[in-house]
């Protein structure tokens, strides 16, 4: 809110005189003139409580003590808070509350706990009261915090956390009068519970009742961003002794406001740390992989990379290294090698979003911020599973929800997010064109459009509309398997509770008309004129950390950084110029035509950074033919992944928390990360490592000292970069486009108008998925990803507490067909498709539709992407790794 | 499969009161009646309904003594044990039950037939110690009347 508009008020807290805001409490006015009133249920991120009555405070001319914490202030005001009736009921207060606790929960711990600072502060050092003789077990059954109900004072904080900040609701207060306590449903273990162990209860428990069962102080803690997924939540490293020992959220993050998921919070520090990072070079020998010093390995990989031509190399950049370092492996691959066959796993999430999104709309970017979504009135979630994808993202979404916005939810499989949703579309898999075209019929026969927005900033409209002919709502219930009236709700919703925005993932891309399926939405969101506006939008939730940033920085066949194509002579000039060389002008091959390539074995050579195509290609056993027979791998990783496996260099890089960079969120927000310790080992930074591969070359321009400087070079050339510096990073992130060093960055794209000019309205038809049932393969498997693991697992298997929730490959199957099968639920399954077959345990329960099953692809064991097909969507070339025929035998 | 018999008193409840969080307690309080308990798929029903997470509707359960997510005797014996039963030695007649039924506090007896349950106030502290056997409230009690009453049920 406007401070300035914002009526003041003048009250008296202790013969000080203090400027409030209506609506304040006597609580919120004394912190804001600094003036201590002890607390113990009242936490600056939930709703005033008013429960432990620690905060009771005297106001002249109101008989009773009131609770700071809940009485708002109004003028006039004269508030007493340290009188001497007051603190003699505080101190009776504090005894009450710890009369049933250990008698050892005021002795000093580090760091203190708040209600130790509290007694502190009151002088009160014991309870004179008999303790009770309930004596409750500790909940010890979750891996990576614990419950001791005896500290706990039923402040709530937790119960309240679990259900104002996460959605999760997994606790309560239950119970009456002295047996009351907090409890899950059925008051058994958290492990058994829906709780997801994100942690945030913990950071708010006042007593340690809740506590990290790792507790190793740091002595320093560095800022930095969280490696995992696309949200980018802000973390402080806890460092003590060059080690990671804590992880704490970063209460100033834009994107993330200090939350954490459980990977975030409890899958990092012991990653790093790993026992099997790699620590020094390894070059294969007589046909096994051994040590070797990096001027070994650099020497060997520079001379063979340069014996090949160009067209015979192949380079995957990884969406998990940071800019600075993206940037230098595509430049390698430009000035150095001479080729433009550069890609990063984009081509495997949302190479669609790019390509559908510039084409409708001149940026193939989330268009609003994370923190936006809390203020949508509509919010429609297709295709995405965002509370096991983007947690930290779902979180908003509930607190939009709990604020009253209506939540559709679009998924063939009913998802953890269902229960939020006011409307839940189980459409069949690979249907999305229809479901929206066949919405939009009805906002447009109704009315609903935006018609001035259509008029000004778009284009096309006419064709499209014609296009909507054929989606009447018989023919896309048909097609979708969705209810003609819950079609013709969901229009409504959307178009009638502005502002509406659009969440979507991998659901809409990975499909053989996946570019189809992102303008559908481009469509949507234009023919309402939920676009360029707070709170409505477009918004791809991005997969891996920087994969925005790999983008931005050029890591793609077609553009060079910023975006700007290869094709383009201008363009192509200004890069020859400021590098030095003269550059290929045909764009390269895509990471899954390199793959095609390689099985024609026109590609002889390549160089992954950070990538493992052997677990993450479609129709694996084809790729890992193609990894084996190719003539010089080389792989540069932090672990000896699947695919370093097959190398005959395996070059050991540095982590994310052992370099200095940025990466680029979902909501395009580049953020500093930040060195915390040395690197492991011999291990070092991508960057460095591809630059001296560069040099070795005798290549120039690959002597850069720092990532700083990499940043300044890609300042220069990238126009949507332009004013951004490390300095200002230092002050805070910054979203692109930020052209010049005063722009303050973009947090909404396409305002005043869209980037491209108008919005292009694109008419589309239906197209099924490339593989559908049959007889021989009657189910279609559908593959996504679990909270608990992190893509091909080569980092997330790595932490013993995430294994624990989740240790194997599942296949989820409903129980219908489980009953035709006659399969039970836990018994090993042989999935089998045209392309080969693996073997996992069966889920049986509802969450898929019948007919359909799902699997992760984090396990090795069970290479999922063994079975999937290799259909690729014309534009962008993205696999339809969410449709493909199956059919399921006992083993 | 037949619908489970609270099924309709909540159906009927949710069309005359809506569809809003505070039916909770009349539809818990006719789960009740009619099943004696209140089942799992009667939460999960009501969940779905009411759009109220299962933890706090078992928050709920938990806190009112004539909810329970258990399956009980014959016969439901609340004992009071609240400050005023408490002066009134109300621990003793809990003793006296205890003996008597073979069964503690929380327990029902191996034939169905008896229930026992310490509760926090029947609002009967007039007649303190006192205790309510299924719908029925006996107050004043001395350990003789317990036995008493005890005798009769059994008789």
């Amino acid at each position: 809110m406007d401070e300035a508009s914002e009526k003041r008020i003048s009250l008296i807290i202790n013969r000080q005189r203090v400027g409030a805001g209506e609506g304040m409490t006597i609580l919120e006015a004394a912190q804001a003139a600094g003036i201590y009133i002890p607390t113990l249920c009242a936490d600056p991120d939930l709703k005033p409580y008013g429960a432990c009555h620690m905060c009771v405070v005297e106001v002249e001319g109101r008989g009773a003590l009131l609770t700071a914490c809940t009485t708002p202030v109004a003028e006039g005001m004269v508030v007493h808070t340290e009188t001497a009736a007051v603190n003699r009921l505080r101190r009776a207060i504090l005894e009450l509350l710890i009369a049933d606790c250990p008698a050892d929960i005021l002795a000093p711990s580090e760091p203190p706990t708040e209600l130790q600072k509290v007694a502190h502060y009151l002088g009160v050092t014991k309870t004179h009261l008999r303790k009770a003789t309930q004596v409750l077990p500790i909940d010890t059954s979750n891996p990576f915090f614990e419950f001791d109900r005896n500290k706990c004072i039923l402040c709530a904080r937790c119960v309240r956390a679990c259900d104002e900040l996460i959605g999760i609701r997994a606790i309560e207060l239950a119970y009456r009068g002295q047996y009351t306590r907090v409890a899950t449903f059925g008051d058994g273990l958290l492990m058994d519970s829906t709780c997801q162990s994100c942690g945030e209860c913990v950071t708010h428990c006042p007593t340690g009742a809740l506590s990290h069962k790792n507790v190793e102080l740091p002595e320093r803690e560095v800022a930095t961003i969280c490696p995992y997924c696309g949200v980018g939540c802000g973390v402080y490293l806890g460092i003590r002794n060059e080690r990671v020992v804590s992880v704490r959220g970063d209460r100033n993050n834009p994107s993330s406001r200090g939350q954490l998921c459980v990977k975030g919070r409890y899958g990092i520090d012991e990653f790093i740390h790993h026992p099997e990072r790699l620590t020094t070079p390894l070059i294969r020998r007589k046909g096994q992989l051994s040590q070797a010093t990096w001027d070994e390995a650099l020497d060997l990989v520079a001379t063979r990379l340069a014996s090949y031509h160009q067209d015979e190399i192949g380079i995957i950049s990884s969406a998990k290294c940071t800019n600075e370092d993206n940037y230098v492996v595509q430049k390698f691959a430009r000035v150095a090698l001479g080729t433009n066959n550069i890609d990063c796993c984009a081509r495997l999430c949302h190479a669609p979003t790019v390509a559908g999104l510039t084409q409708s709309l001149g940026s193939g970017a989330m268009t609003n911020s994370i923190g936006e979504i809390a203020n949508a009135r509509c919010i429609l979630a297709i295709g995405t599973n965002t509370t096991s994808n983007h947690p930290v993202i779902s979180f908003k979404i509930k607190q939009a929800v709990n604020q009253g916005a209506k939540l559709i939810v679009a998924n063939p499989r009913r998802i953890h997010l269902c229960h939020y949703a006011d409307l839940y579309l189980r459409l069949k898999p690979g249907t999305d064109v229809a479901l929206l075209m066949g919405m939009m019929r009805v906002i447009v026969n109704q009315g609903w459009l935006d018609t001035a927005f259509i008029e000004e900033h778009t284009e096309n409209f006419a064709a499209f509309r014609r296009s909507l002919a054929s989606f009447d709502l018989d023919t896309v219930e048909k097609i979708t398997g969705v209810a003609g009236e819950k079609i013709a709700e969901a229009a409504r919703i959307y178009a009638t509770h502005k502002p509406s925005t659009i969440l979507y993932a991998m659901g809409i891309t990975q499909h053989s008309h996946g570019t189809d399926n992102v303008m559908a939405i481009a469509n949507l969101a234009m023919v309402t004129g939920n676009i360029g506006k707070p709170s409505t939008g477009i918004n791809p939730l991005r997969g891996q950390n920087n994969v925005q940033g790999a983008g931005d920085v050029g890591v793609m066949p077609d553009a060079y950084p910023g975006y700007q194509s290869v094709t383009d002579p201008e363009v192509r000039q200004k890069f020859e110029a400021a590098w030095g060389t003269p550059l290929p002008a045909k764009p390269g091959l895509t990471l899954i035509d390199m793959f095609i390539a390689g099985r024609q074995q026109k590609l002889k050579a390549m160089y992954l950074v950070g990538e493992n195509p052997a677990l993450s290609e479609p129709n694996l056993k084809c790729a890992r033919g193609v990894l084996s027979n190719l003539d010089f791998l080389v792989v540069q990783d932090i672990f000896l992944s699947e695919t370093a496996r097959l190398a005959d260099v395996v070059l050991p890089a540095a982590s994310f928390a052992e370099q200095d960079g940025t990466f680029t969120n979902t909501e395009r927000r580049v953020q500093r990360v930040r060195q915390a310790i040395a690197p492991i080992g011999d291990s070092r930074p991508d960057w460095w490592i591809t630059c001296q591969l560069g040099q070795r070359m005798g290549k120039h321009g690959f002597d850069f000292e720092c990532p700083a400087q990499i940043m300044d070079e890609i300042t220069q050339l990238v126009p949507i970069y332009g004013g951004i510096s490390y300095q200002r990073l230092e002050g805070g992130s910054l979203q692109w486009p930020c052209p010049t060093p005063e722009h303050p960055g973009t947090p909404i794209l396409h305002t005043p108008q869209f980037i491209r000019g108008k919005g292009r309205f694109t008419p589309l038809e239906y197209k099924p998925p490339a593989e559908l049932p049959d007889s021989n393969y009657p189910l279609i498997l559908t593959t996504g990803r679990s909270l608990y693991q992190w893509h091909t697992g080569t980092v997330s298997r790595k932490v013993a507490g995430l294994n624990i929730f989740r240790q194997e490959a599942l296949v989820d199957i409903h129980p219908d067909d489980a009953q035709t099968l006659g399969i039970g639920d836990g018994e090993m399954v042989r999935i089998i498709s045209r392309r080969g077959e693996v073997v996992a345990r069966t889920n049986v329960n509802d969450a898929s539709p019948v007919g359909t099953v799902f699997m992760t692809f984090h396990y090795a064991e069970s290479p999922t992407n063994i079975l999937t097909n290799p259909a690729f969507d014309p534009v962008s070339r993205i696999p339809e790794f969410k449709v493909c025929a199956v059919r399921i035998e006992r083993k | 499969m037949s619908a489970a018999p609270w099924k309709a008193k909540v159906d009927d409840i949710i069309t005359q009161q809506g569809r809003v969080k505070e039916v909770l307690l009349p539809c818990l309080g006719a789960i009740q009646e009619v099943s004696g308990y209140i089942p799992q798929p009667a939460i999960s029903y009501l969940q779905e309904c009411l759009d109220v997470p299962s933890v706090d509707i078992y928050g709920v359960i938990t806190f009112y003594g004539m909810l329970t997510t258990k399956q009980q005797g014959k016969y439901v014996i609340r004992l009071c044990n609240s400050l005023p039963c408490h002066l009134n030695k109300s621990e003793n007649i809990l003793r006296v039950v205890e003996r008597k039924l073979g069964i503690k506090a929380g327990e029902t007896s191996p034939d169905g037939k008896f229930t026992l349950e310490t509760v926090a106030c029947l609002g009967l502290c007039d007649k303190a110690p006192a205790m309510m056997i299924n719908d029925k409230s006996y107050g004043n009690l001395t350990e003789a009347t317990t036995q008493e009453i005890l005798a009769e049920l059994n008789g």
